[in-house]
């Protein structure tokens, strides 16, 4: 602590980095809990909470700067991986909950994929 | 200058332990999803969702204990994780994780 101004902007943006990451991640939980379909709960588990993991994250590298002059590539790493992952885990999931037929809301008003699946089944048969 | 740097690191401290409570809430209110989802795919959603919760807390607790041996454990959280997943959905899709084409 050299105890400049620096550190106290520093420490300013540790805390909003922090508050804006808890926002993210408690809103797609609340996404989660609330949502009435599988399809429409992953918009909530996959968007925010990467962005909430990355605020997060970008909060703890600047605290270990602050405190200890370290730049940390591991915490950088993990948002990057975060943010690689998020949608392809999502899009799995998704395809695999539609194959195996988990039905959608009933309100929803296009299924642009089933003609596809039939198309494949029919092919698949032949 | 004392009493302003004082003042910050008192609000990080505070900030820390606001995010832990917010980020238990979040996890509890999953683990409702992940025991009582209607289908799997909803229980795979929330296991992955807890796990991404799991890495934001490490993060935070790595603030309050001043320490930098948690970077490791992060990384391999969000590895295992990513792994995990990709397994569960093939596991829901076909039955089967490894495929293996006999003829």
């Amino acid at each position: 602590m050299s105890g400049t101004w620096i550190d106290v902007v520093l420490d300013l943006v540790i805390c909003l980095s922090l508050l804006i990451g808890t926002f993210f991640i408690l809103s797609g939980s609340i996404g989660i809990l609330r949502f009435p379909d599988v399809y429409a709960r992953l918009h909530a588990a996959t968007k925010s909470s990467t962005l909430g993991v990355a605020g997060i994250m970008i909060g703890a590298f600047f605290y270990l700067y602050a405190e200890y002059d370290i730049v940390s590539g591991k915490l950088l790493l993990a948002i990057v991986f975060a943010l690689l992952t998020a949608p392809v885990s999502g899009h799995m999931i998704a395809r695999a909950a539609y194959r195996s037929g988990v039905p959608l809301w009933e309100k929803s008003v296009k299924d642009d994929y089933y003609a596809e699946v039939q198309h494949k089944r029919q092919k698949q048969k032949q | 200058m004392e009493q302003v740097l004082a003042f910050t690191s008192s609000l990080i401290e505070i900030t820390t332990v606001l995010s832990i409570m917010g980020i238990s809430i979040s996890i509890i209110m999953l683990l409702y999803r992940a025991i009582a989802g209607p289908t799997n795919p909803d229980r795979a959603v929330a296991l992955d969702t807890i796990g991404i919760n799991l890495m934001a807390l490490a993060g935070v607790i790595a603030i309050l204990l001043v320490t930098t041996k948690f970077n490791d454990v992060i990384l391999l959280i969000g590895i295992l994780l990513f792994i995990g997943t990709v397994a569960l959905a093939k596991f829901l899709e076909k039955g089967v994780i490894i495929e293996r084409d006999v003829d």
